[in-house]
This record gives C-alpha cells, structure tokens and sequence, in this order.
C-alpha cells in the first residue's frame, strides 16, 4: 500500500506538442482519485506516465515515496485495467491471470491458488479455462481485474475501464469496482470522460482540461464549489445553466434579465451566470422566465428544456435552461414558468477565463 | 434459372478439365512403355506398367552417374523446402520484430531496403549469391543450397503489417506483466501469429520445393539433386545419349514431385484459409 505523489509533472512530446503542464497532485495511500475531463485533455496520458508506459519530460513521479521517473513499468509495482481489456487472446482466462505471476517466478502452486482465490471472489472461477473470445463483456473485464488483482500491486491503475460495456453492466461494475477497491484498501487511479462514473467512484475527483487540474476535490465539494467555469460546466448533469449576463449598476442583466443580489463583480467584461438544474425553483420568484419545450420524465423526476425568456445573445439566439422538478410538475408545452434561485447558489464566472467570481 | 445453373456447372466443368488435363495426361502416360509413348504419342488412358515404372524411378539409381534414386531426390527437396520455409518463417519474424517493436534510427530505412529487395529476385543476384557460397565453401552442400535463400522480403513485410495490427495494449500489458523483449516475443507474439506462420510455411514450402535455377547451379554430385532437377537430367538423358528416351519415367517423376506440395495444400488448407483472411485477436 503506497501513496503517489506528482510534482510539476510535464510531458512534451518530441515533435514539441505538449500535453502536460505542469501538475502536482497528492493521492493518499487507499485512496481512489478519478481524472476526468473530456477526451484529449491528458487525462490518460498522466496515468501511463504513472504506470510508466509513457516517458517524464521533467517533473517527478514518487510512488510510496520512491521516485519512479526512470524506473522499468514492470518494476514500479503497479498494475493496469485498459480500456479494451488487453487480454491475451490466446491465453485460457487462467492464463491471463498467472502470466505476470509466472515472470516473477513464484511458484506454480502458489500462482494457482492465488488466480483461484481471486476468481472466486471476482465470480469468474467457473470460466477459469475458457479463452476471452468465449467471454462476454463484463467477464473480460473481470479478468483483466482479476489479472490486476492477482500481482497485488502498490498501485491499481483504471484506463476507462467500463467504456465498452452497456449502460446497465457500466453501473453493476462500477458498484463492484468500488466495493473491490474499498475491501483491497489499494491506492487506485481511474481514468474517465463519463462524469457520473468519476462522481460516483471518487473519493477525489481530479478535473483535467488541456493538461492542468483545474481542480482537485471530493465529489461534492467541486460540485457545489467549482473553481472555474470548466469545472462547474463538466461536473453535474444534467448540465449547469450557464446564462450570458454583464455588471450593470449593481445588477446581473441581460437584455429583459435583471438580478440583483450580486456585487463587487467586474462591469468591463461579459460574465457567466451558472445555476444548476436542481438549484432553480418553481414559482419562488420571478428571476427567470422559461419558455417550456420539452418535457423528460425520469420517472422520478422531470426535466424541464426551454428557452430563458427575454434574453437573446449575439447572433440572436435564445439561452436554453433546464430545470429539475419533481415528477408531479407536468407543465403544458409553451407556458411559460416562472423560476427562481438562492443567490448563494449561483456561480459567476468571467467568461474570457473562466475564473469564478462568485 | 434452370439454364443459369447448368451453365455455370458447364463453365465450372470445362475450366476443372482445363486445368486437370495435363495433370491427367502426365499421369496416363507415366503408366505406359516408352515404346508405345514415342509410337502413339502422350497417352490419354493409364496402361498397364504402373508399378513397373513407379518402382524403378523411387528405388533402381538412374541419372547420368546412375547414382540417385527419386526417393533419396524426394528427401533432398523436403530438406530445401522444409529448410526454405522454416529458415524464412524465423528470419522475416525476429525481422519485422525488430522493425515493428523496437526504435531504433534505422527501422524505416531498414525496412524499406528489405521491401526493395522484392524488386531483385534470384536470377537477378545469382552471381554474386554463388560467390558468396563458393567462398563459404558450402558449394554442393544442403546448407549452401537452402541459407542463401532462406532471407524473406515477403515473410517480412506480411508480419510487419501482422505485428503492427496487434494492439498496443497488448504489448503494454505484457510490460506491466513482466515480460521480457524475448518473452513477449515466444510467450505472445508467436503464439497470436499461429495461422499466419502457417499460411507463410505453406506457401514457402512450395516455392522451395519448386525451386529449379538455384539446385540446378548448387548441385553437382547426383546424390544432392532435388526431384525438380531430377526431372531435368532425364530429358537430358533423352538428348545426349543413345539409349530410348525414357519418358515414362519423366512423366512418373514429375507426378511424384507434385504430390508433396499438393498434399501439404491439402492438409494444411484450413489453415492457410484461416492465415489469409482473419486475425485472431
């Protein structure tokens, strides 16, 4: 059991494109911290580096405070679930799980009772000597975890690890993987786009755009505290409202729109107001106007689409806002609600830098 | 529809006997005397002198020195194909390892010159190749006839393009496990390329079992000919000397030099189906 530790981590790659700048993160021992962040933003990048499948430009990378930077994969005591399972085709299910155990030279006895014992728990015991083409999905990707888990390794490494699977065994194996986690007690990193899968899983959430954290934190503390308008506009969903507004004489306006309760906000630059779905209330007041379009029953809930009434931008098109009721709130197409929200639960943010104001 | 699936069987029918004739006449003709071959020309119905003639090409020495058999002729061509396909299958695989997976400057370059190589065939840089031999001293030997050849551009370039085809993932999860360049290579590659080694030993294996220009100037001691040289000093037994020639026997060797080939296609052909058209992964 090990902490991992990166301090100002960069990657440039040889043609000069670089992917990260700079990031400094702690991850405590047993702890699960999930990257997120769209596709392309580096994310996955920084975990092969902690894995060691991709190289350090500068920076260091301290694995139960010993720096790895120039240590072999094999030797940094890490293991890694991949995306598409990486299983070895040709290997029966044992096989793949023995295999990294057998290069370390333990014994066979001992390979085959830990590859059982981990099969059980991982419930693939009876598939032990079929080959992966014979599994489904899910079962591949208990053996690629199984795989992991049978090294016992200082650090649990997750590479969108439920990307290929369908929505329902996505959710069945998320709740497994984190009772796994929780029970192994290992230190894990886990890599996803899917929001949900990273406010679920992590015990802290490491939002990554375009190679820097923007912010680091435990689920709901970056949902109810986002430090940038990235942060605020990536975690929660349904998305957060995001309304086009400017300073005006002590007032959020925008065209019809006029708020008050905000203050000590710049009045020379555009601002964002962002409110999420379930922070607006009907008929508390007369803030927003919605123009109803479209109605999602959940079941449980009903989201509400329409467009912020009176408030155009640029190019004259309308700012759509979501609202989240309860499921009895079944409003006629077109009528026109009127919502209100708790200031203290509304965001600021600049919209040239995203920087939260308020 | 009637009509359209007699006429495709008709088609089918005539291209089958196209093909199949020569084979058949070869066959016909091997059964015959030589008295009645040069009186009444190739034979298109077998006669009756099968085992005869059969039996004194495999076990009485014919050829010039009459020193070779065509069963010891057999042995000598399964070594050159078996050495052909196997040398050629090793080389071009630790090759297109070297090139695919590890980087090093010259792995481009390199690889284009071994493509490039395809351009020149044997006859081409037979000179050279036969200097080279000579110098070694492996003139007239099995390993001068079979090392020269046993450099693939083909094999090298078909498991260049299998072996970047196999996922990266793979390998990376290999790394993590442990595995070594040379483990990976024997624990993993070798065993996902199972029907492509098989499709590149089949074809290899004809091609050096037919090959006739390379044997023809290796060989010299009757003992070391192949079947497809065989074949040859018959007919030039038939030009240079005096005795009656002796087609029967030619035709009998020539369908003896197919059945190898021929039963290894057969055998191995749902394997070599499989290497062609799906990768296992």
């Amino acid at each position: 059991m090990a902490g991992v530790e990166l301090t100002t981590v960069r990657k440039t790659y040889p043609n000069g494109a670089e992917a990260i700048f700079g990031v400094d993160m702690k991850i405590n021992d047993g702890e699960l911290v999930v990257f997120v962040g769209p596709s392309g933003c580096g994310k996955s990048t920084l975990l092969r580096m902690v894995a060691g499948l991709e190289s350090i430009t500068s920076g260091t990378i301290e694995i139960d405070g010993k720096v790895v930077n120039d240590v072999s994969p094999s030797e940094r005591d890490v293991a890694m679930v991949f995306q598409n399972y990486a299983l070895y085709p040709h290997m029966s299910v044992r096989g793949n799980m023995s295999y990294g155990l057998k290069n370390r030279n333990i014994p066979k006895a001992e390979i085959d009772q830990i590859v059982e014992k981990t099969a059980k728990t991982l419930r693939i015991y009876d598939y032990l000597d079929r080959q992966p083409n014979q599994l489904s999905g899910g079962q591949r990707q208990r053996v690629a975890m199984g795989r992991a888990i049978v090294r016992n390794p200082k650090v649990f490494l997750f590479d969108e690890p439920l990307s290929n699977l369908d929505a329902k065994l996505r959710v069945q194996m998320r709740i497994e993987i984190k009772r796994l986690q929780r029970s192994m007690n290992v230190t894990s990193i886990y890599v996803t786009h899917d929001q949900t899968e990273a406010m679920t899983l992590a015990d802290r959430l490491a939002v990554i755009n375009e190679g820097r954290v923007e912010q680091m934190g435990a689920p709901m503390e970056l949902y109810s505290n986002p430090a940038s308008l990235f942060v605020a506009s990536f975690i929660g969903a349904p998305q957060i409202n995001l309304i086009p507004v400017r300073f005006e004489a002590g007032k959020l306006g925008n065209g019809s729109l006029s708020l008050s309760g905000f203050s000590d906000l710049p009045t020379d630059t555009d601002l964002v107001l962002g409110v999420r779905p379930d922070a607006l209330e009907l008929g508390k007041s007369d803030q927003l106007k919605m123009n109803v379009e479209l109605i999602e029953q959940h079941g449980g809930e009903n989201l509400l689409y329409g467009a912020l009434a009176g408030v155009v931008d640029k190019d004259g098109n309308s700012t759509e806002i979501c609202l989240k009721s309860g499921q009895e709130t079944l409003p006629a197409i077109n009528e026109v609600l009127e919502l209100g929200f708790d200031v203290s639960q509304a965001f600021v943010f600049r919209k040239d830098t995203g920087e939260r104001l308020q | 529809m009637n009509w359209r699936i007699l006429s495709t069987h008709l088609i089918l029918t005539i291209g089958a006997i196209f093909l199949t004739l020569p084979v058949w006449v070869a066959f016909a003709s091997s059964t015959h005397t030589a008295e009645t071959i040069l009186r009444e020309g190739l034979q298109l119905f077998p006669g009756g002198h099968f085992f005869e003639n059969y039996n004194t090409v495999l076990f009485v020495e014919g050829g010039v020195m009459k020193k070779v058999t065509a069963l010891q002729m057999t042995g000598n061509s399964l070594l050159l194909g078996l050495g052909f396909s196997i040398g050629k299958v090793v080389i071009s695989m630790l090759a297109a390892y070297a090139i695919v997976y590890f980087r090093f400057r010259l792995a481009v370059p390199l690889f284009w010159v071994i493509f490039m190589t395809l351009l020149l065939p044997l006859e081409v840089r037979i000179i050279p190749s036969y200097k080279v031999v000579a110098d070694l001293g492996l003139l007239d030997t099995q390993a001068g006839l079979i090392i020269p050849l046993i450099a693939s551009a083909t094999g090298t370039f078909f498991f260049r393009q299998f072996f970047r085809s196999v996922p990266d993932e793979i390998l990376e999860a290999a790394r993590l496990d442990n595995a070594n360049a040379w483990r990976f290579f024997i624990d993993i590659l070798v065993p996902l390329s199972k029907t492509m080694i098989a499709a590149i030993l089949i074809i290899m294996f004809v091609v050096g079992w037919n090959q006739y220009l390379w044997p023809l100037i290796m060989t010299t001691k009757e003992e070391n000919y192949t079947l497809v040289i065989g074949i040859k000093q018959i007919y030039q037994i038939l030009n240079e000397g005096g005795e009656l020639p002796q087609y029967q026997k030619a035709f009998a060797l020539t369908i003896l030099a197919t059945l190898p080939p021929v039963l290894v296609v057969l055998v191995f052909q749902k394997w070599f189906v499989k290497g062609l058209v799906e990768s296992e992964k």
